[in-house]
């Protein structure tokens, strides 16, 4: 779970170009999309591509993006869960 | 100042290969707007309007060799041909320009064996085929302003006339369906599950389409045919200054560019044509802006249920709809609306309506937080 | 007397920056996209949605910077009566290539939303107008070449008709390694202050063919 998270911040940084930030400054159970990193509704669609490329994470419906998406540690919790949203 | 005038017009669509064509097969209540299974275009099936290649090619054929032109060059020459056949006006000389609108061009190439750095990927390369086929003397002009370029082009042609700059501006907005467009649009997750439904509760995306329109301008009264009576007014574009891919939540630059255009128009449109594009957002701002500025009331349309959003092409194609609303006093309904969806309530036209069209507002918004607004009446 | 005059311009190329003629800042050896990269840094733009951008917005952005900015503070132009007005040659081609690379393999069909939404010249256009918060006439011309005449004419135009009163003009060209970028400021002032150059095509010809 650890090594995930780590993987995950640093593959966040890479995929959204997070040029100025190291993992170290993300912290896993802070949500993503309120303040934090000041991400955008492309960054949440690129962290979908995300998932799908890396992880074979297919995401439905918008819902079901907000939980996982939520934080990295929501998006470990998927991945681990083989994909469901974990609530 | 110098009054600037439409005298011609064409469009190509799904739905047809003249104005004409497309409005009886809107009044027919018809859309274009077909599921398509073609792997060389989507992995999945999707729901678009394409023009139908055995007519084009049929048409083109008529008076080119369709090998030596690619698809979207067919559509414009056609398009461009029609319009400029039903005026009287000598096009040849320094007096006339030409724009091409368009977001992506023969983007197709790209994808093609004929290499990444293909001459006809580069759009002014595109447009001065297009001009040299018409013998238009002055260089031609390229607007890409994502969906706004259409209208923006119409609105940056009727300054230059009225500058005195030209006589005469031939519009032509083109753009096709591609992979490289499809795909685009499908990692933002904004194509839509059915045809696309305008402003309807049920909205959840936008359908694509393909087409080809073309609009002249002049400042001569007596070019055109036909009796002609539309006046292009004042058109303006402004720019949200928020995000680049999403819509403003106070719908900022449309409000700013339609309540620029009403101050500076005679009096209220009798009709809206819309953006109108089907996403969830996209209606909402509209709506939003257009609550703003007062015009919450005036009847208002979109035309994309019918041939989809044809991007850089749209804002022409949708603007000789209007004018053919105008020309023969009638408001086509937003094709896939059924019930009101929006926060702020607008005035939906859901059937045909025979009334007097005195004057249309016509507004477009895109990508880059581009909008841009535009007033047409009749003298 | 009231004149439009060329109030500040700039000129990115060749790894060098140069701002109203005097060269300002030079990184050799480096690529396009790491030149970008120490310019930002050197403008001190404290700006992170920088490192988001694709290759022909950075340009933009950083031309828009060079010209905004006077002794370190940027000067602010909001609302609706500042125009930008950009063209090139190539529109956003530099990054339909890469967008083309994510979709040519359907075994590793990921097309991207960061890549895609930089598919179009005018969004270069939305990045200065939300940095700066502009919201006024904007447009994208694509065009041969810079095309001096057409470019005054039209803004001209929107000046005479009093669209606008200032507007961020240029060239700004990103092709692969071809990196070429021209930026002026236009402004509508009473009274011409020495330094001040007058708007006109052969100007515009002259600071874009002016070498760093």
């Amino acid at each position: 779970m650890e090594k995930l998270v780590q993987t995950l911040k640093e593959e966040i940084i890479e995929a959204l170009n997070l040029v100025e930030m190291v993992p170290e400054d993300i912290n896993e159970e802070a949500p993503l999309f309120v303040d934090g990193l000041g991400l955008d509704s492309i960054d949440a669609l690129e962290l979908t591509v995300l998932l799908e490329k890396k992880y074979g994470i297919k995401i439905k419906t918008a819902e079901e993006g907000k939980k996982i998406l939520y934080s990295v540690k929501s998006m470990a919790d998927c991945i681990i869960a083989g994909g469901k949203a974990w609530d | 100042m110098t009054d600037v005038f439409i005298v011609s017009d064409n469009i190509i669509t799904s739905l047809g290969f003249s104005t004409g064509e497309n409005a009886s097969n809107m009044t027919a209540g018809i859309t274009g707007i077909r599921l398509i299974s073609d792997e060389s275009l989507s992995p999945d099936p999707f729901y678009v309007s394409l023009v139908d290649t055995d007519r084009l090619r049929g048409t083109f054929s008529q008076i080119l060799d369709p090998e030596e032109f690619t698809r979207f060059e067919q559509m414009a020459i056609l398009s461009i041909k029609a319009a400029v056949a039903a005026t009287k006006i000598d096009f040849s000389g320094e007096r006339t320009l030409f724009i091409l609108s368009t977001t992506k061009g023969n983007i197709d190439l790209l994808g093609k064996n004929t290499g990444k750095n293909d001459p006809g990927l580069y759009l002014w390369h595109t447009a001065k085929r297009l001009g040299d086929f018409f013998r238009f003397r002055i260089n031609p002009l390229v607007i890409s302003n994502a969906c706004t370029s259409g209208l923006q082009a119409v609105i940056t042609g009727s300054r230059l006339i009225r500058a005195g700059y030209y006589d005469n501006v031939v519009i032509n907005g083109t753009d096709i369906i591609s992979e490289f467009v499809v795909s685009g649009f499908s990692s933002f997750k904004s194509l839509s599950t059915g045809p696309c439904r305008p402003f309807d509760s049920t909205r959840d995306g936008l359908s694509l389409g393909e087409g080809s329109g073309t609009i002249i301008l002049t400042n001569n009264k007596g070019a055109s045919k036909q009796t002609f009576r539309i006046r292009v007014g004042m058109g303006f574009s402004g720019n949200d200054a928020n995000h680049i891919s999403g819509p403003s939540r106070t719908g900022e630059g449309l409000f700013l560019v339609t309540d620029r255009v009403m101050k500076n128009s005679p009096s209220m449109p009798d009709f809206i044509s819309a953006h109108g594009t089907g996403t969830l957002y996209n209606d909402e701002m509209e709506a939003i802006a257009l609550t703003r500025a007062g015009l919450q009331n005036i009847p208002v349309n979109s035309f994309k249920g019918y041939w989809g959003h044809t991007l850089g092409a749209a804002g022409v194609i949708e603007l000789a709809m209007c004018v053919h609303s105008m020309n023969n006093n009638v408001l086509f309904p937003t094709k896939g609306f059924r019930e009101p969806g929006l926060e702020n309530k607008l005035n939906v036209i859901d059937r045909v309506i025979k009334t007097e069209v005195n004057a249309c507002l016509k507004t477009a918004s895109g990508f880059g937080g581009c909008n841009s607004a535009l007033y047409l009446f009749k003298t | 007397m009231t004149g439009y005059y060329i109030t500040g311009y700039c000129i990115i190329r060749n790894n060098e920056a140069s701002v109203n003629g005097k060269p300002v800042f030079s990184a050799h050896g480096k690529n396009t996209r790491e030149f970008f990269t120490d310019l930002y840094k050197f403008l001190d733009s404290d700006y992170p949605k920088f490192h988001k951008m694709d290759n022909l917005c950075k340009l933009g952005f950083l031309s828009s910077e060079l010209i905004l900015k006077k002794n370190g503070v940027r000067t602010i132009f909001s609302g609706s009566d500042t125009g930008v007005i950009l063209a090139n040659s190539s529109s956003s081609l530099d990054t339909d290539r890469m967008h083309q690379v994510t979709i040519i393999n359907r075994a590793a069909y990921f097309p991207s939303p960061a890549v895609f939404v930089y598919t179009l010249p005018n969004i270069v256009i939305g990045e200065i107008c939300i940095r700066n918060k502009i919201t006024g006439e904007g447009s994208f011309f694509i065009q041969e070449k810079l095309n001096p005449v057409f470019l005054t004419d039209y803004i001209r135009c929107l000046l005479d008709c009093e669209i606008i009163n200032r507007c961020i003009a240029g060239w700004l060209q990103v092709d692969g390694d071809d990196c070429d970028a021209m930026m002026c400021l236009i402004e509508k002032t009473d009274k011409p202050i020495s330094g001040f150059v007058n708007f006109e095509p052969s100007v515009i010809r002259d600071i874009y063919n002016l070498r760093i």
